[in-house]
């Protein structure tokens, strides 16, 4: 099957400390692929690359056969109108209502009549469920509401890519299991291709078709979510499961317990 | 000790190098809002005309208030020297001129820094943080066009109309004081300051000013605005460093101005 994204070899530091040493990952068309790990392991500098924010410091990120890292603004913004991204917390423009936040993107790039972009933005709207909010402003909204809108507004020019950043932090679980829902029911039916960025194990292994596990800047685990449920390897048990102690330690490394008390001065 | 001493020495170094740094950020961030104001004013017009209203019309109570009581302190303290010289219906000259020159154009753009400046850094500082300048540049938008352009043109508009209306509401806080309530002769005051008043060189001087002030506040805003951290700390921090820096930069610039301007003229 041919993959939409390709990231080979791809080196990427923050000053001098290094956030990816030598990632390799593929994103098939069609396909839900989930980048998993803890929190700074660097998942969200990978969505950032494929969307163009961030540039390698070596290898390439392709989307489509074209090296993104190569191209120049025009480029880059030409390829972003295929591209879609939902935020953590959905990024809806606050002096907009729902309706204009999914109307905005039509507007910006399109030349298609007022009336054509409300049919267009009424059907986005309600294929999250939320036609009837269409008036409403983003501080009206409930969290789970915000994210669906900011969901409608991302698919809004039907994207061949779209990129999840932690789509399930801050969510009830009722509001998690639609947003879990809509995200394989609109990549299955509009054809596109998704790249979820995500701690949350158990809801994302329910719709993904790929996991790529990382720490510390590097995949340690990757397959389909089967085998992630059945991995023997400690960090994706320890992960998977959410076992306090394991290779990720519960304590972050410092001085002995001992020696920040000044036990030992005491006895002495 | 010297390890100390150069421990010092770097750290004022590193100072003064990110200082630099920053200033050519802010000369590149002003270059390519006015390389990119041709896209804000061929798609975004709507929104300029927007960004007027929140930095113009929405400041006006401040200034039409503001205006009208420096105006009668300008006409009190006017009248009370003037009149131990036996000239007290100059004191129209003395309120239009310190307005024209010198208050107008100083005092309302120090309070548009604190009330359109302070809220235009708030605003992009917050839309940075809730990750929508990031939204916007994913969906293929130029946030310098759209977001900063139209601000910033709204402010250089807004800030020149502002001032005159400052001093405007100070001649007729000075008229109100001085004519009606002193006592002071209506038509000595108006005829002084008629004849004592030159468009060219003290209006059109005054408007100049209200304009290089109007681009120094507007400039400083929206930078500190889409430089701010992320956080809450550094929006608040933005905001602060928008009316200090402001204000100092007014301060400065009016000097400058009126050095250039009013050369022992």
């Amino acid at each position: 099957m041919e993959n939409l994204v390709e990231i080979k070899d791809v080196n990427f530091s923050y000053d001098v400390r290094p956030v990816l040493k030598g990632i390799n990952m593929t994103v098939p068309r069609g396909k839900i692929v989930a980048i998993m790990g803890l929190s700074g392991c660097g998942k969200t500098t990978i969505l950032r690359m494929i969307a163009g924010v961030l540039k390698p410091r070596s290898g390439t990120v392709s989307v489509a056969g074209r090296a993104i890292n190569e191209l120049d603004q025009q480029g880059l913004f030409e390829m972003r109108r295929r591209m879609g991204m939902l935020y953590q917390f959905g990024a809806l423009f606050t002096d907009l209502s729902a309706f204009d936040n999914v109307a905005f993107q039509m507007r910006e790039h399109t030349n298609l009549p007022e009336a054509m972009i409300e049919d267009l933005v009424l059907m986005k709207l309600n294929a999250v469920g939320l036609r009837g909010a269409r008036d409403m402003m983003p501080s009206e909204l409930s969290g789970g509401m915000a994210r669906r809108v900011a969901l409608a507004r991302t698919i809004a020019l039907d994207p061949t890519l779209i990129m999840y950043d932690e789509p399930f932090t801050g969510l009830d679980p009722i509001s998690m299991g639609v947003i879990s829902n809509l995200i394989r029911q609109l990549n299955d039916v509009l054809g596109t291709t998704s790249v979820i960025v995500t701690h949350d194990v158990q809801e994302s292994l329910k719709i993904v078709d790929y996991v790529y596990f990382m720490a510390d800047g590097v995949v340690v685990a990757e397959g389909a979510p089967e085998d992630i449920r059945n991995s023997k390897a400690p960090f994706v048990h320890q992960f998977v499961w959410g076992e306090i102690d394991g290779p990720m330690p519960f304590h972050y490394q410092g001085a002995a317990y001992e020696q920040d008390l000044e036990l030992r001065a005491a006895h002495a | 000790m010297p390890e100390r001493v150069m421990k010092g020495l770097r750290g004022v170094g590193h100072q003064v190098v990110n200082g630099v740094w920053r200033l050519g950020y802010a000369a590149r961030f002003f270059l390519v809002t006015l390389l990119r104001s041709a896209t804000s004013f061929r798609r975004f017009r709507g929104l300029t005309f927007r960004e007027i209203y929140f930095a113009g019309v929405l400041s006006l109570i401040i200034i039409i208030v503001s205006g009208l009581f420096v105006g009668m302190v300008l006409g009190l303290q006017g009248y009370e020297t003037l009149q131990k010289y036996g000239s007290s219906e100059a004191v129209g000259t003395l309120v239009a001129l310190s307005l024209v020159r010198e208050l107008g154009p100083v005092v309302a753009a120090l309070l548009f820094a604190s009330r359109a400046g302070s809220a235009m850094t708030a605003e992009i500082g917050l839309m940075k943080a809730t990750e929508q300048i990031s939204a916007m540049e994913m969906m293929a938008v130029d946030p310098i066009a759209r977001v900063i352009g139209p601000r910033f043109w709204g402010g250089v508009i807004s800030m020149p109309l502002l001032a005159a209306i400052f001093s405007a509401m100070g001649v007729f806080g000075g008229y109100l004081i001085t004519v009606v309530v002193i006592g002071v002769d209506g038509g000595a005051f108006w005829s002084q300051m008629q004849s004592a008043v030159d468009f060219q060189h003290d209006i059109v001087n005054g408007i100049i000013k209200s304009v290089v002030f109007g681009i120094a506040v507007t400039a400083i805003s929206l930078f500190e605005g889409y430089d701010a951290p992320p956080t809450a700390e550094g929006v608040s921090g933005a905001t602060t460093r928008t009316v200090v820096t402001s204000s100092l930069a007014i301060l400065g610039l009016d000097f400058i101005l009126t050095a250039f301007m009013f050369k022992g003229v």
